[in-house]
């Protein structure tokens, strides 16, 4: 049972897809963005907790497949945790709903420093579709520093992972 | 007919399709709620409001679908909930919402509202403005020695939406969970009042995003009742295609899931390698992994993609050429079925108490399906099975879900050999009516309601199947162990915005 699953694995190679290249604009302005901050470095290998601060789980459903053997997010260093207080990275989706408002904040105040915010899709950048709902607090960024946005509704993770892997390449320095 | 259905029945109508909308007065409505507790009376599947009125909709046990409606009286309308528990999160919701109080009702704390909106019942006429902070959440209280209490979220475990969830164990065993959400509350409805169904479906679409189409669906039928537009058969084949495929999609993402709690890896990847292939075979053909805003009303935002059809039979078949493989990898495994058997059962009786739809309530007998009762097109002309099962726990889930996996690759390959030509969308003509509209979504049967205002929404409601599931999980959990909440949890994988609204 499992040595035929493993003949077939190593007969088929891996399944997941090389990585794209890379956006090297977005990549400078975050390295940009980073001495700026004069944030300390965070090396090769970063932690990511995500956080839904009122999306509709369709960005959800793309962060996962990151997991899948065909992304295979580890294979950069990057790794989702349970806990913010492993996190290096806070990753936001939604827009910030006001019964989320307070969560979000208190799960910020939770992430050791020094850590970065990326607000992903578009409800997380500017409200999306729900701008001006009585429910709604904001974007992500109304709340929280945002160092990085990756757009899309949802975005794919092809997106996701290039956002990603230019963190990772600017925190490296 | 029940006894219920009777004064339903003999109470004036005001034209909603396909179904006439019965108004009752204040004291027909309280006889209704006190019939459902009568042996044989309807199965309530939504109840929901609009600024002075609230609305039912049951199914009686011959099969007659009746919508109710009662004139809110000073604030109040007799509540369902004594009779019916299944109605107390939807009267929380809709004192939350629009301010009527449920009189009687069993629960009377507050659920979407956690105290943090600048106005209270923000449906209303005119909201009052708010004037204090809400109270922190009660919970249930739980009495005698020894017990703890867990608290999990909103904020919790991995990429999952929000919600809390409040275990009472005494040792490693549950002895009560009690669920409460409203943290993604975006005020949905609210936003789409006064636009057009267009306009309005992109919040369809958005109101639980891994039911995209299958909500996208039932409001398109909605407001295709309301104006009585016949949508052409190639959109109706087309829009099949992607509720399939979306269903194939989330039973693959979700069976990986639950593969992975109990770490059995190998069988994980492979699921999400398939969920991914089904994801790109809907970019190819329809332009988004998810399939997102594709249905509208009147038909299909676009035809299908050149080579999309080509590319959805290729995951699908490749899919279809594994899955014996991946079942049996599961069968083969003791330690797999150790943890997903006799795990969070629910009874058939709980099930039908709460009319659960979709996966849930076909591993527990109930065999519900709106692809065939009340049906829409194009299921009315396809040959296919609706797996069911008796035994209520993980198991039944999953196994179910697997078989649902087998008739959908069938439906897309049958349509897809015999799509019928012609366009995909016709124009709603801007009309003044009422509409209701449902879908089966990949989680079960899906409502949606409507009223047009010369062409503009003036009230809709839309009823995610996780209404009637989620209160089950917390009677699934009860008994088993606290490890086995998550695994319980994704076994239902109920839909948090949706319910949120």
């Amino acid at each position: 049972m499992v040595w035929q699953r493993l003949v077939s694995t190593l007969r088929h190679g891996p399944a997941s897809r090389p990585a794209e290249p890379l956006d090297e604009a977005a990549t400078r302005a975050l390295a940009e963005r980073l001495e700026a901050a004069a944030q300390r470095r965070l090396g090769r290998s970063l932690a990511i907790r995500q956080v839904d601060g009122g999306s509709c789980n369709g960005c959800e459903l793309e962060i996962h497949m990151l997991n899948s053997i065909v992304y295979d997010l580890e294979r950069f260093g990057l790794r989702f945790v349970p806990s913010p207080r492993h996190a290096d990275v806070l990753l936001v989706t939604g827009p910030v709903t006001r019964n989320m408002h307070e969560a979000v904040l208190r799960t910020f105040d939770a992430t050791p420093d020094p850590k970065w915010v990326v607000a992903v899709g578009d409800c997380a950048i500017d409200g999306g579709v729900f701008k001006g709902s009585y429910a709604i607090s904001g974007a992500v960024g109304t709340v929280l520093p945002v160092d990085l946005v990756v757009r899309g509704c949802p975005p794919t993770p092809g997106q996701l992972l290039n956002g990603l892997r230019a963190l990772l390449e600017a925190n490296a320095g | 007919m029940s006894l219920s259905a009777g004064i339903i029945r003999a109470a004036p109508t005001e034209p909603c399709q396909p179904w006439p909308r019965h108004v009752l007065p204040g004291e027909a409505w309280r006889a209704m709620a006190a019939s459902l507790g009568e042996a044989g009376a309807p199965t309530l599947l939504a109840l929901w409001a609009d600024t002075g009125r609230v609305h039912a909709l049951l199914q009686d046990p011959d099969g007659a679908w009746l919508v109710a409606s009662t004139t809110v009286e000073d604030g109040h309308y007799p509540a369902l909930s004594p009779q019916r528990p299944s109605a107390a999160w939807f009267e929380r919701m809709i004192r939350d919402l629009w301010g009527h109080d449920a009189e009687g009702g069993r629960d009377g704390r507050p659920w979407l509202e956690h105290g943090r909106w600048p106005v209270t019942a923000p449906l209303s006429t005119r909201p009052p403005t708010r004037q204090s902070p809400g109270e922190p959440a009660e919970f249930l209280p739980v009495t005698g020695e020894d017990y703890h209490q867990i608290a999990l979220g909103p904020v919790y475990a991995g990429i999952i939406e929000p919600g809390h969830f409040r275990l009472s164990a005494l040792g490693e065993t549950v002895v009560r969970l009690e669920i409460r959400l409203g943290w993604l509350h975006k005020g949905t409805l609210g936003l789409m009042h006064g636009k057009s169904p267009r306009a309005a479906a992109r919040f369809a679409a958005r109101l639980s995003g891994d039911s995209t189409v299958a909500h996208s669906l039932a409001f398109a039928h909605a407001a295709e009742a309301a104006t009585d537009t016949q949508v052409p058969p190639r959109a109706a084949a087309l829009r099949a295609v992607m509720a399939e495929l979306e269903r194939v999609a989330n039973h693959l993402g979700d069976c990986g899931a639950i593969a992975d709690d109990v770490a059995l890896s190998s069988l994980s990847a492979r699921f999400c390698w398939h969920r991914e292939a089904m994801l790109r075979a809907a970019s190819v053909a329809f332009d988004h992994r998810l399939m997102m805003d594709a249905v509208v009303p009147g038909g299909i935002a676009a035809d299908i993609a050149p080579g999309g059809a080509e590319a959805i039979l290729r995951a699908l078949v490749a899919l279809g050429d594994e899955l014996p493989e991946l079942v049996r990898a599961g069968d083969n495994f003791s330690s797999f079925a150790d943890r997903m058997v006799g795990t969070g059962v629910v009874t058939p009786a709980l099930v039908c108490a709460f009319a659960a739809g979709g996966f849930v309530g076909r591993a527990s007998g109930r065999s519900f399906d709106v692809r065939r009762t009340p049906g829409y097109a194009p299921y009315d002309r396809l040959t296919y099975e609706v797996p069911m099962l008796a035994a209520g726990d993980v198991d039944a889930r999953v196994r179910v879900r697997l078989a649902e996996l087998g008739e959908s690759i069938s439906i897309v390959r049958a349509l897809l050999a015999d799509l019928p030509e012609g366009s995909v969308a016709v124009p709603l003509p801007q009309v003044t009516g009422e509409g209701i509209g449902w879908s089966e979504g990949f989680r079960g049967d899906i409502w949606h309601w409507l009223r047009l205002d010369g062409g503009q929404i003036s009230a809709v409601f839309m009823r995610d199947p996780s209404w009637l599931q989620w209160p089950l999980l917390e009677a699934a959990v009860a008994g088993n162990t606290v490890a086995d909440f998550s695994l319980c949890n994704k076994s239902f994988n109920c839909s948090y915005s949706g319910v949120d609204l």
